[in-house]
């Protein structure tokens, strides 16, 4: 589906409070247009809640129920349940959270309705930090990343919430990119499409999070996806398919680019680069992406 | 009618069910767990038609019952103890949402150490997150209870969640018999909910986003004309039961022989009840005394404990402290008579941990305060004495 062949139709209506460049709303215009109408979203304690927009106004043209920061799939549950007990099993519902929910304070809740087979889209757009709370360390911020708990740049590794979901071997699961909005309105068609719980994770580069100009929110998705740190496929009933560039990464048809073109565009990785240039921290990053894609090929290929 | 002799968590089970919830969600825990497993049965016979989540924790299970009922179904959930402890987020989430759940409370107490016995420090703690609270003193107080309790909250003058207090074991694991009205007759005193909003796809409407303080104040002002609509509330539906079933606890308070009576006994729960043994010995003895058994907790009763406190001194029986001050209920018994009686009130802690409070000791506790030897504020049966 080429971009103008998207519908025209518009759930994100203006007057929301997002920051300028903001990955999430970009996100949400195309998650709406793939899903309609007929969709109820849960959202837990993230940026969302902010972006909303301020009581009695809303910036969403569908029903919203805000919940606790860790309770978006088990509020999700109830509300699918409830909505199937009248009637309306086609109603898609979404909960729509960011890494910090996911990774971190909601996977307990995100695992047990993934297990209990909810039929509802859980989104996890991942911008890597808790955001809303002014840029703290979440279980998705990649190693040497700067933000305002680890000053000095984080010194672990992040999860690989995709491996831990496909762990529950669930009809669907799929990684995304803000930054490929036709590749996202179709994992997002297809995520509709198939009854069960499907998890969908959206990279979501956050400007004043990651430190760089509001303009460039789409180049750093793509070479987030270019220099292999983040990987665009789809898992359909434990099939991974590969997308895109990731696809042929992975197949070795191109080299992913260099991790260091990425993070030097980036103020949180500003301390890697200056006064002078961290050669042992950078390399340790381009090692840890040579092994996850390592991984991929013994696992996918 | 029939009469069902079974255990409190069965019989509340039985009520659950025939209030006819559409979504039940709920997690495991001693002493509550008959409960859960009664309504798994009732899934199994096909009694009990709406979906039942087993979730991963009681967070989600209050979160998923807040989901449900905001998409506009009947909810019930069971818990008890550290349970309730760990909903204890959303049950403020809840109540702020304005979402009628009915919940059964299973008083345990907190560790450590590990202790399943009863004492009401679990829900005592919860008491200012906008729920209303029933303490039980019977299997039928239970059952009679439960389905009064979706009647009042999704009253739209109340639209509050109520918690259904009754003690482990004593109660929980106790068998009694229970009348148990026909189905029809259930659902002529329940009517189906017809909520007030809910997520609708052809209303879209954000629910919970941020708000600013003068919005959020009006909010918790609403709350608290609630649970006021709630005292004229509970009555009336006492009333309406007892018109239809024949049977009547009491309405926020359940008074015993009080008439004529110059000391008056305050407890909750099973204390309460066995309480009743004590009062009809003491009076034998010739002591002028009566009990008030408080039913509610929230709303607390003021007005009714002001007139009981205008005619009589008061004896306060809490199985639950609110460490650094006092019995919670003693506290508030107070505060309700505060410059409008200058009655004594005298308070005692027992039975915290789950130890057994017979009605000697009810009487024992009594006599001392009759005789004029109790002190404003003591611990009744401390092993070593208070020290």
């Amino acid at each position: 589906m080429a971009i103008k062949n998207l519908p025209v139709e518009e759930c994100m209506i203006p007057g929301s409070a997002a920051c300028p460049g903001c990955p999430a709303t970009m996100a949400l215009r195309i998650v709406f247009k793939a899903l309609g109408k007929n969709t109820v979203m849960v959202v837990p304690a993230c940026c969302t809640a902010v972006i909303e927009s301020l009581y009695p106004n809303t910036s969403f043209d569908v029903p919203v129920m805000n919940i606790a920061f860790e309770a978006a799939a088990a509020g999700a549950s109830g509300v699918e349940a409830a909505l199937r007990q009248q009637g309306k099993g086609d109603t898609t519902v979404v909960a729509w959270a960011g890494d910090g929910g996911t990774y971190d304070i909601g996977i307990q809740a995100l695992s047990g309705a993934l297990e209990r087979q909810t039929n509802f889209i859980y989104i996890c757009y991942n911008n890597q930090i808790y955001s809303n709370t002014g840029v703290q360390r979440s279980g998705a911020t990649p190693y040497g990343a700067w933000t305002t708990t680890t000053v000095g740049g984080k010194t672990e590794f992040r999860k690989e919430m995709g491996e831990i979901i496909q762990a529950h071997h669930i009809p669907y699961a799929a990684q995304a990119c803000v930054s490929y909005p036709e590749d996202l309105y179709n994992k997002l068609k297809k995520a509709k499409s198939i009854k069960g719980p499907k998890y969908l994770e959206i990279m979501a580069p956050c400007p004043p999070g990651w430190r760089f100009g509001m303009e460039k929110t789409v180049d750093m998705g793509i070479m987030a996806v270019e220099t292999g740190a983040w990987a665009l496929y789809e898992c359909e009933n434990d099939v991974v398919t590969f997308n895109g560039k990731s696809k042929l990464i992975l197949e070795e048809k191109i080299q992913r680019k260099s991790i260091e073109e990425w993070i030097k565009q980036q103020g949180r990785f500003s301390h890697l680069f200056k006064p002078k240039k961290d050669v042992k921290r950078i390399k340790a990053i381009e090692d840890h992406t040579d092994q996850i894609w390592e991984r991929y090929r013994r696992k996918y290929l | 009618m029939t009469v069902m002799i079974d255990t409190g968590n069965y019989i509340a089970a039985k009520a659950a069910v025939m209030a006819r919830p559409d979504v039940v969600a709920a997690y495991p825990i001693t002493p509550q767990t008959t409960l859960v497993e009664g309504i798994a049965n009732y899934v199994k016979t096909g009694e009990f038609k709406g979906e039942y989540i087993c979730v991963e924790s009681e967070h989600s299970a209050m979160s998923a019952c807040i989901g449900a009922s905001a998409a506009g179904v009947r909810t019930f959930t069971g818990t008890s103890s550290h349970g309730l402890l760990l909903m204890h987020e959303m049950l403020h989430w809840a109540a702020l949402a304005r979402l009628p759940v009915v919940m059964c409370n299973i008083n345990r107490v907190v560790g450590p150490g590990w202790n399943i016995w009863t004492d009401e420090n679990d829900s005592i703690s919860q008491r200012d997150t906008g729920w209303i609270q029933f303490y039980c003193s019977s299997n039928q107080e239970i059952f009679d209870t439960v389905i009064q309790s979706f009647k009042l909250a999704e009253n739209k003058k109340v639209l509050l969640p109520v918690m259904i207090n009754y003690n482990a074991f004593i109660l929980s694991h106790t068998s009694m018999p229970v009348y148990i009205p026909e189905q029809k007759e259930i659902d002529d005193f329940l009517q189906k909910y017809k909520p007030q909003w809910k997520l609708d796809v052809n209303n879209p409407i954000t629910f919970g986003n941020i708000i600013l303080p003068a919005d959020y104040e009006k909010i918790r002002k609403d709350m608290q004309n609630s649970q006021e609509n709630a005292k004229k509330l509970i009555p009336e539906i006492a009333k309406e039961w007892k018109k239809k079933f024949g049977r009547y606890h009491g309405d926020l308070i359940e008074e015993y022989k009080c008439d004529g009576a110059d000391h008056i006994l305050l407890a909750m729960g099973a204390i309460g009840s066995e309480s009743k043994a004590s009062i009809n010995n003491l009076r034998k003895e010739g002591l002028k005394i009566g009990l008030a058994r408080v039913r509610t907790f929230r709303p607390f009763p003021n007005e009714e404990i002001l007139k009981l406190g205008k005619q009589a001194d008061l004896i306060v029986i809490d199985r639950n402290i609110s460490i650094g001050s006092e019995g919670a209920l003693f506290s508030e018994v107070k505060a309700s008579l505060y410059g409008k009686s200058d009655t004594k009130v005298h308070g005692f802690i027992a039975g915290l941990g789950g130890k057994d409070v017979t009605y000697n000791d009810i009487e024992t506790i009594c006599r001392k305060v009759v005789e004029g030897k109790a002190k404003d504020c003591e611990w009744y049966g401390l092993e070593g004495g208070e020290k």
